[in-house]
């Protein structure tokens, strides 16, 4: 185990917390018994009365569990940074002993894309380094160093692409940047800034605390532009949760439904943090489905080949799966090369841009959304 | 503990609409006056909804970074933060004088000072004037100019021109401008006419609005005549009907406006201490500004 040394400062807070009370914290029990001026101190390991000076000379595994006290209750401020730093050391499965060993070589932990490992120095305190998961194996030197929590919001303001991110827990965080030794404050601001919180509803709901707020309450919810919302089909909101907030678009686990005793059909993903109510993005498109499904369906034929129905269908996909920058130039074997699709374009579309030359109001009458 | 929640709108289109939001939260957090400050969005994360259990004070400041009072200040923030037994009358306004009501938040549990919005205190004349300074690199900037102030116009919320109003009349008492005169992008007195409004041969052109985007970047420029296509720029200033138009964007962007923020948390009795000289020190200060 790291060679721990109890400093001036977590000996004289150890004395002072014990000359009030007890301490029962995470593995450590210790008391003070102010007739015999002993110590008593208890570890899995340890059983220890020791008079004041003695306490610096504690043994290893005891040293652990003070410095662990100490960190705990003097270094990490708020109750859900604490919560979160605990988990960051899956302090609920390991003793502190084992944790110590652990945090030694650095016990790293995936939030959303964000890879976070933590470490130890000799006094207790804990570093934190966050990386994005792409770049868990890269040497620190790649990668272009920040140190201020606040960055991470420039971060992810643009994907790689260049293009804009109004949903920051979309899988589209850009890598190449590390904040190499951060405090616990410090991490707990970072990970605030990259997924806005999150933090605060994972703990929310690991207390069994975490209030759903599902699609009919939104629904209820809304004025002005966003009334709209109300009369789209509860069919249409099981599409637009499975089309939009599936792990492969947004890192937050959807915990809302229709309402409480109607669950959606839609998978809700796996993410390691909550997504308590539909978002501004759920709700603004929902807005525009609720416009597009006010139409009424119409029978069209079409002449396509098989080909050319599996290219329209492939199209879709690419699209849906943001995969159209995969397929190469000239491989136009692939239904959604662009030189393929223009090629059916100059095919199949009309210079009115109708498919098969065929108008989508057929009858004149135009019942389109707008 | 003091916490400082400023609240905005943001977009799901342009990452500059709340560029201003982040920069006045950093300029105010670099003060110290403090121990947080949050902020929180209509249309970006986090949420109105959840932005107050990001906050850990004890006294808990939520302040717009809305240009007028009506629908977003009066209506939606209140809902989305839970203000319970919250009523526009509270603010006890007919438009002008929103300040502050102190309500119970539901998501938290705890009271909240929620402020009136940044545009309609009269710090913000102050923010216009440096504007004024700001976009043609004179302190004294004043004789021989006239100076516009641009809002969107009524057809949604009539309040909105009454800020404008109160501001240009403000900026008029002052007596710095030649002329200072209030003119709307969908109503009478309009924008595009900017230069049959004015005798002088100066004005600057300063939009009352939070953050640069369609409005303030491509539909005025156009309107006014500075470019026939915003993406092509213009010059500042540019000559048009032999007057010379300083355009100014956004006032919101303005580093000042961080001041509006500190004044609306103090009058609702935040501990600022002398945040708000750190701020104008740092932001250089104009000469002879309204309201001192």
């Amino acid at each position: 185990m790291i060679n721990l040394a109890l400093s001036e400062t977590q000996l004289a807070a150890f004395k002072e917390q014990l000359a009030d009370g007890v301490i029962d914290h995470d593995g450590l029990t210790a008391d003070y018994d102010a007739d015999t001026e002993t110590y008593h101190i208890e570890t899995p390991a340890h059983q220890t009365s020791v008079g004041a000076d003695e306490l610096a000379a504690v043994d290893t595994e005891q040293a652990a569990y003070i410095t662990n006290w100490y960190f705990y209750t003097h270094e990490v401020g708020s109750e859900v940074t604490r919560a979160f730093c605990r988990w960051l050391e899956q302090a609920a499965e390991h003793p502190v002993a084992d944790r110590y060993d652990a945090l030694e070589a650095g016990i790293s932990r995936e939030w959303g894309q964000l890879a976070i490992t933590t470490t130890i120095s000799a006094d207790g305190t804990r570093h934190y380094e966050v990386r994005h998961v792409d770049d868990r194996d890269a040497d620190a030197t790649a990668l272009t160093t920040h140190t201020d929590p606040f960055d991470a919001r420039e971060i992810g303001t643009l994907d790689p692409k260049g293009r804009y991110r109004p949903l920051r827990t979309a899988p589209s965080l850009k890598s190449g940047w590390i904040f190499p030794d951060l405090s616990a404050a410090e991490v707990y601001e970072t990970v605030e800034a990259f997924y806005p919180a999150t933090v605060v509803n994972w703990d929310r709901e690991a207390r069994g605390e975490l209030d759903v707020d599902h699609w009919r309450d939104e629904q209820d919810r809304q004025s002005g532009i966003y009334n709209l919302i109300t009369v789209l089909p509860d069919d249409a909101v099981d599409w637009a949760a499975a089309a939009c907030c599936d792990d492969s678009q947004c890192l937050k686990r959807r915990e809302w439904q229709l309402s409480e005793n109607e669950p959606l059909a839609a998978e809700g993903g796996d993410g390691v943090f909550p997504c308590r109510g539909p978002c501004s993005m759920a709700v603004a498109a929902g807005r525009e489905w609720a416009k597009l499904e006010r139409e009424n369906t119409q029978s069209y034929e079409f002449e396509l080949t098989p080909s050319e129905k599996e290219q329209l269908e492939a199209v879709i996909d690419a699209v849906a799966d943001d995969e159209i920058d995969e397929i190469r130039e000239a491989d136009v074997s692939k239904g959604a090369n662009r030189w393929r699709v223009r090629y059916l374009r100059e095919k199949r579309v009309d210079e009115d841009g109708n498919l098969s030359g065929t108008p989508t109001h057929p009858d004149g009458n135009d019942e389109s959304a707008d | 503990m003091q916490s400082l929640v400023i609240v905005a709108h943001g977009s799901h289109l342009n990452p500059g609409s709340a560029k201003p939001t982040h920069d006045h939260a950093a300029t105010i957090r670099e003060t110290g006056a403090f121990d947080e400050v949050r902020t929180g969005f209509w249309k970006e994360e986090p949420s109105l909804r959840e932005v107050l259990r990001t906050a850990r004070g004890d006294d808990i400041y939520v302040v717009p970074l809305f240009i007028s009072e009506g629908y977003f200040t009066e209506r939606v923030i209140p809902r989305e933060l839970r203000l319970e037994g919250w009523d526009p009358e509270l603010w006890d306004s007919e438009g002008i004088s929103a300040d502050t009501a102190t309500l119970i938040a539901s998501d938290i549990d705890k009271e909240v000072h929620y402020c009136g919005p940044v545009g309609t205190h009269e710090a913000m004349t102050d923010v216009l004037i440096r504007r004024a300074v700001s976009v043609t690199g004179d302190e004294d900037v004043g004789e021989g100019f006239g100076f516009a102030v641009v809002g969107h116009g009524t057809e949604r919320n009539k309040k909105s021109a009454k800020a404008i109003e109160y501001h240009t009349e403000r900026i008029r008492e002052t007596g710095r401008f030649d002329e200072v005169k209030s003119l709307y992008m969908d109503e009478e007195p309009e924008v595009d006419d900017v230069t049959d409004h004015f005798d002088s041969k100066d004005i600057i052109v300063v939009p009352l609005f939070i953050a640069d985007g369609y409005h303030t970047q491509e539909d005025i420029p156009e309107d006014m005549g500075l470019t026939d296509d915003y993406r092509k720029g213009y010059d500042v200033p540019t000559e048009v009907d032999g007057h010379r138009i300083w355009y100014g964007g956004a006032v919101g962007t303005e580093e000042l406006t961080a001041d509006v923020i500190l004044e609306r948390a103090a009058d609702a009795g935040a501990d600022i201490g002398n945040a708000r000289e750190r701020i104008r020190q740092r932001t250089k200060p104009a000469t002879g500004t309204a309201g001192e």
